[in-house]
């Protein structure tokens, strides 16, 4: 038996052919080698991100939640609930502390998931893989894991938003969280503890409504990881992640910048010094592809 | 206090902070705001905003029904949760913004073709099809949302952006077709338009 089991929401983005479909092979990988089991929630749906409010105000955006941790109660019972989506994570904890807070919301979101037959009790702890790593697996274990260190690589850690706020990692500060940096130093890399933009926001799904003023604030966060010197950037987050990623093109055109910096979760910066392949490490799903930890994982 | 008094203080209590607090997520929270500014001071796309939060309770709090539902500005928010996590007051202003956003959508009074209003109905409609996000209809649906001329431009512009994101395999073309789906299709509308029901059922007329 694994030594730690969890009920694991995967998201959206996740599934094969999906933005972060990367993200999930590189996180599948870690958690091997960390001796983690991810029990998927059967039948999980999409939790609504910080964007179906707008279509499916309240109650409606906190029942997807409840769905789905109703579902891992039946199913996965008495296993931690885990995310690895920032979105997922904060939507599913929300909704708990919603339901939990307020009677009302409580009774009415049982009331709907009771056309379905399914029953949500709101006993399960909903956690962010970080804090597994952080707090459950240390950063001294991940050290001794490590057998291709990612020396002479500087990389920026980028936190963004919602993998800190509102909830925050391992109670950490909102302004300067540094378990993104230790995780880097873990690896044998050097982290950048005082970059400016760690928890600047991308615009999150405005990236896609109000591309402009979304692509403002992303050309900051690479600007800051570059003038810190950064070979790249590293994030938690799918959508921090893509935002930073794919719109360099873009960026480039429209402030005449020449940017081309790998934008990696930390999940492939962990499987490429645990000594796994490219492949596993899901490099082949970089838009901007990481040469530096390309040569180190095929050395 | 007399009956009097007290319906005198009812009297001059702004009925459009009666009708947040009864209609707007987390709108009981309104009151508590001090005007301290930090939420406008914290949010990444601030200057973008017609009304800032803290002018936004203000105006609340003034009766100025009208001005805060047919405007933009809780629109701006990209749910960064800064003004949340700064707030002395402890406002879950993030949410009380959505919450401000839905009630004037509900009421028909956000402003035409505001992208994001319609980003969110497009995107909530894509996730209740399959009870999980097309990525790939998404972003179409975005590109054609106002017609087929304008569609075909939006993506003929972003076309390299696709290529990329097909090359690195996190965008399918067979989803168009076959997209990822929950097996429980038809429990999971009915759960959810049983919430959509006791949602509207549960709106105070304020009229």
């Amino acid at each position: 038996m694994a030594k730690i089991e969890l009920s694991f929401y995967p998201g959206c983005s996740s599934q094969k052919g999906a933005t972060s479909s990367n993200y999930l092979v590189s996180a599948q990988t870690m958690c091997e080698e960390l001796d983690i089991r991810l029990n998927e929630i059967p039948d999980w749906n999409c939790c609504g991100a910080s964007i179906g409010y707008g279509g499916g105000g309240e109650l409606p955006r906190l029942t997807l939640s409840a769905r789905n941790i109703a579902l891992s109660e039946e199913h996965n019972a008495g296993q931690e609930i885990v995310a690895t989506c920032a979105a997922c994570w904060l939507s599913t904890r929300e909704a708990k502390e919603r339901l939990h807070e307020d009677e009302r919301m409580f009774k009415d979101a049982n009331a709907a998931l009771a056309e379905a037959g399914l029953k949500y009790k709101g006993e399960s702890n909903v956690r962010h893989m970080v804090e597994v790593l952080v707090e459950d697996i240390g950063f001294d274990t991940i050290k001794s894991k490590v057998k291709k260190p990612l020396e002479g690589l500087k990389i920026a850690g980028y936190v963004g938003c919602q993998t800190n706020r509102p909830f925050g990692i391992a109670g950490e500060s909102f302004e300067n969280p540094q378990y993104l940096d230790r995780l880097i130093e873990s690896v044998g890399a050097e982290s950048i503890p005082g970059y400016e933009k760690k928890v600047q926001c991308c615009g999150g799904a405005l990236a896609f409504s109000e591309p402009e003023k979304s692509q403002e604030m992303i050309k900051g966060i690479i600007e800051a990881a570059y003038d810190n010197g950064a070979d790249m950037i590293v994030t938690p987050c799918p959508l921090c992640q893509a935002n930073v990623e794919i719109y360099q093109d873009n960026i480039n055109e429209t402030y005449g910048t020449k940017f081309s910096i790998p934008v990696v979760y930390y999940s492939t910066l962990m499987s490429v010094a645990f000594g796994r392949s490219a492949k596993e490490a899901a490099l082949d799903g970089q838009v901007i592809p990481a040469k530096q930890l390309q040569e180190i994982a095929d050395k | 206090m007399s009956d009097l008094n007290t319906a005198m203080i009812e009297k001059y209590r702004s009925s459009f902070l009666k009708e947040v607090e009864a209609n707007v997520e987390e709108g009981e929270w309104v009151k508590m705001c001090m005007q301290c500014g930090v939420c406008s001071g914290s949010c990444p796309l601030g200057k973008h905003w017609e009304h800032p939060p803290q002018e936004i309770f203000m105006m609340i709090r003034a009766g100025k029904r009208e001005d805060v539902l047919s405007s933009d500005a809780m629109w701006m928010c990209t749910s960064c949760y800064n003004c949340i996590a700064r707030c002395p007051r402890g406002l879950p202003i993030t949410h009380i913004m959505h919450g401000l956003a839905v009630y004037s959508k509900r009421l028909g009074l956000t402003p035409k073709k505001q992208p994001t209003a319609e980003f969110s109905q497009i995107f909530w409609d894509n996730l209740m099809k399959k009870g999980r996000v097309n990525e790939l209809k998404l972003g179409l649906s975005i590109y054609f949302k106002d017609g087929f001329g304008q569609g075909v431009k939006n993506a003929m512009a972003n076309r390299k952006l696709g290529q990329n994101m097909m090359k690195a395999k996190r965008m399918n073309a067979m989803e168009m077709f076959s997209g990822h789906r929950i097996k429980d299709l038809t429990g999971f509308q009915k759960i959810i338009n049983k919430a959509q029901e006791i949602e509207t059922g549960n709106i105070k007329d304020f009229k």
